[in-house]
């Protein structure tokens, strides 16, 4: 399997599809685990490396995952590619410019990855759209199962998992949901809500885009307690608590910009769509920050039934992607679309080469140009 | 309210200064926060966590009064040194010999938790003797490849493969 083979098109857990999905878009459950009987991988030399890679990557591809799946040796990835998996969410950017040898285990349809040598010798996650969290927990507890027929953990009774770092110890498990707030931002509510959930103990992160910098109103909640609360505490704290919270305020920001600032709104709507339908250049940030927008808009339409006069415009662009069936209105899944293959690497992966900034900004402009002009 | 600097993004940093009784307020974007130097960091990297958390303990040294501070995992060799400077342990014993010094960092990073209750593998583990062995017999092996000596490490990959059946 070459990676250009997914590269052309999102991931499932993308698709728009999912409980909650216009806010919360997708839920993420990663485990950390390390093999007993080995030092962490600090401490080891290259060849107990490429020893834990081998019997972590036999054990994993004998599993019965209800999927195809694929292997990728990692340090030979090319930079490109190594690119496009962090763009694509499928390892971590620890893990695609780390040094030694280290590998993935991929499933074709995405919802699984494990990561070999990462921080620690294993770290698997579990990807799906919308909000489920329950769902994720039972699938990758299952794969933990079964790998754990075959492979001793490093496990104690009293801290639990060992994990290379202390933060991560305990059940080594992290939940997170990626989250797309453009009305608490627009309201000038997104510090408070930020403030909020740094003082709940979890960690902020923006999606995409380096650092911790939320580009296009993505951010992503992590827990970063890990021990001396069950996975089921966690995870409800999540389910029960946080998101719904979190969704409340999100509606009922977009709710306060329909009915107090509709020209704000609108005027934000127009300028995004008139930019993206006519631009001849635009950089990653630029379109992340734009189409930010119409996902806003088209997401107020569907599920607060908001009508606009901008809402509706943008509703009556016909969808360029469904062919020639243009009675289709612009979907979701056609601006989500939009968002991953106008990353940097999956514009010169599907491209076909390495192209520098300008000639990217070309393409990616020329990408969303066609896609929204029908 | 928007950056006094450049009047153009949204001001997220508010400064308030008092000199001399004279209070003024500055409000600034990220980025020209950033340019005139007052840019606070949200949130602290794990490596300056722990640097800070182990630095405000008192050392070994000073506990024990001798230069026990020097102390290396019997079993992968790491010290509490390494840890600070890369954030990550050597091996699973490391929780063991370095407990007293890791069990504060330990409740602080979990919310002042310092017990696991959460998954426990169905399957027993193999014994901690048998684990340390494994790892010590790793070792020797490495030891044997680097030393050229094909025909003990042979004899040791012999072993691992009898104790990890």
């Amino acid at each position: 399997m070459k990676l250009t083979d997914i590269s052309a098109n999102i991931n499932e857990w993308f698709d728009g599809s999912g409980p909650l999905a216009d806010i919360v878009i997708s839920s993420r459950i990663r485990l950390a685990r390390n093999i007993a009987g080995h030092k962490f991988l600090s401490r080891c030399s290259v060849a107990e490396k490429s020893e834990i890679l081998k019997k972590l990557r036999d054990t994993l591809m004998s599993l019965e995952l209800g999927d195809k799946v694929f292997y990728l040796s990692v340090d030979k990835t090319s930079l490109l590619g190594r690119h496009f998996l962090v763009e694509r969410h499928l390892i971590s950017r620890h893990h695609a410019f780390g040094n030694g040898p280290r590998g993935a285990v991929i499933a074709q349809r995405e919802f699984f990855t494990a990561m070999i040598n990462e921080e620690d010798h294993l770290r698997i996650q579990v990807l799906k759209g919308g909000c489920q969290l329950s769902q994720c927990y039972e699938q990758i507890n299952r794969i933990d199962d079964m790998i754990e027929q075959k492979v001793d953990y490093a496990f104690s009774p009293r801290y639990g998992y060992l994990t290379a770092c202390p933060t991560n110890l305990g059940t080594g498990i992290r939940v997170s949901v990626m989250l797309h707030l453009p009305a608490l931002k627009m309201t000038g509510q997104i510090e408070k809500f930020l403030n909020a959930t740094r003082d709940m103990g979890l960690a902020v992160r923006g999606l995409f885009g380096e650092g911790t910098e939320a580009a296009g109103d993505f951010y992503q909640i992590s827990n970063q307690v890990t021990l001396g609360a069950s996975e089921s505490d966690i995870i409800s704290l999540f389910e029960n608590a946080i998101i719904p919270e979190i969704v409340e305020y999100e509606n009922a920001a977009r709710n306060q910009l329909l009915s107090k600032e509709p020209e704000v709104l609108d005027d934000k709507i127009s300028r995004a769509m008139a930019l993206l339908r006519n631009a001849h250049l635009i950089s990653s940030q630029e379109a992340l920050f734009l189409l930010s927008h119409l996902r806003m808009g088209i997401n107020m339409r569907e599920h607060l039934g908001a009508s606009t006069p901008a809402i509706e415009k943008l509703s009556g662009l016909s969808d360029a992607s469904r062919g020639t069936d243009k009675s289709e209105t612009l979907s979701i899944s056609t601006i989500n679309r939009l968002f991953m293959l106008t990353q940097p690497a999956h514009l010169q992966l599907n491209y076909g080469k390495q192209l520098g900034p300008e000639r990217r900004d070309a393409l990616r402009a020329e990408i969303i140009r066609s896609a929204l002009n029908g | 309210m928007y950056c006094q600097n450049c009047q153009e993004k949204e001001a997220t940093i508010h400064l308030t200064e008092i000199t001399d009784g004279l209070r003024t307020e500055t409000h600034l974007c990220e980025q020209c926060a950033q340019k005139e130097g007052v840019a606070v960091k949200s949130q602290l990297s794990i490596n300056e966590l722990l640097s800070s958390l182990l630095a405000s303990q008192p050392s070994d040294d000073e506990v024990f009064g001798d230069s026990k501070q020097n102390t290396s995992c019997p079993h992968c060799g790491s010290t509490l040194e390494q840890f600070t400077k890369n954030a990550v342990l050597g091996c699973p014993y490391d929780y063991e010999v370095f407990e007293k010094s890791l069990l504060p960092l330990i409740k602080k990073a979990h919310n002042g938790k310092k017990t696991h209750c959460g998954k426990v593998p169905s399957k027993t583990s193999t014994g901690t003797k048998k684990q340390i062995e494994l790892m010590k017999l790793r070792q020797e092996l490495e030891a044997a490849v680097q030393n050229e000596d094909y025909e003990l490490a042979a004899e040791l990959r012999d072993k691992i493969n009898q104790r990890e059946k």
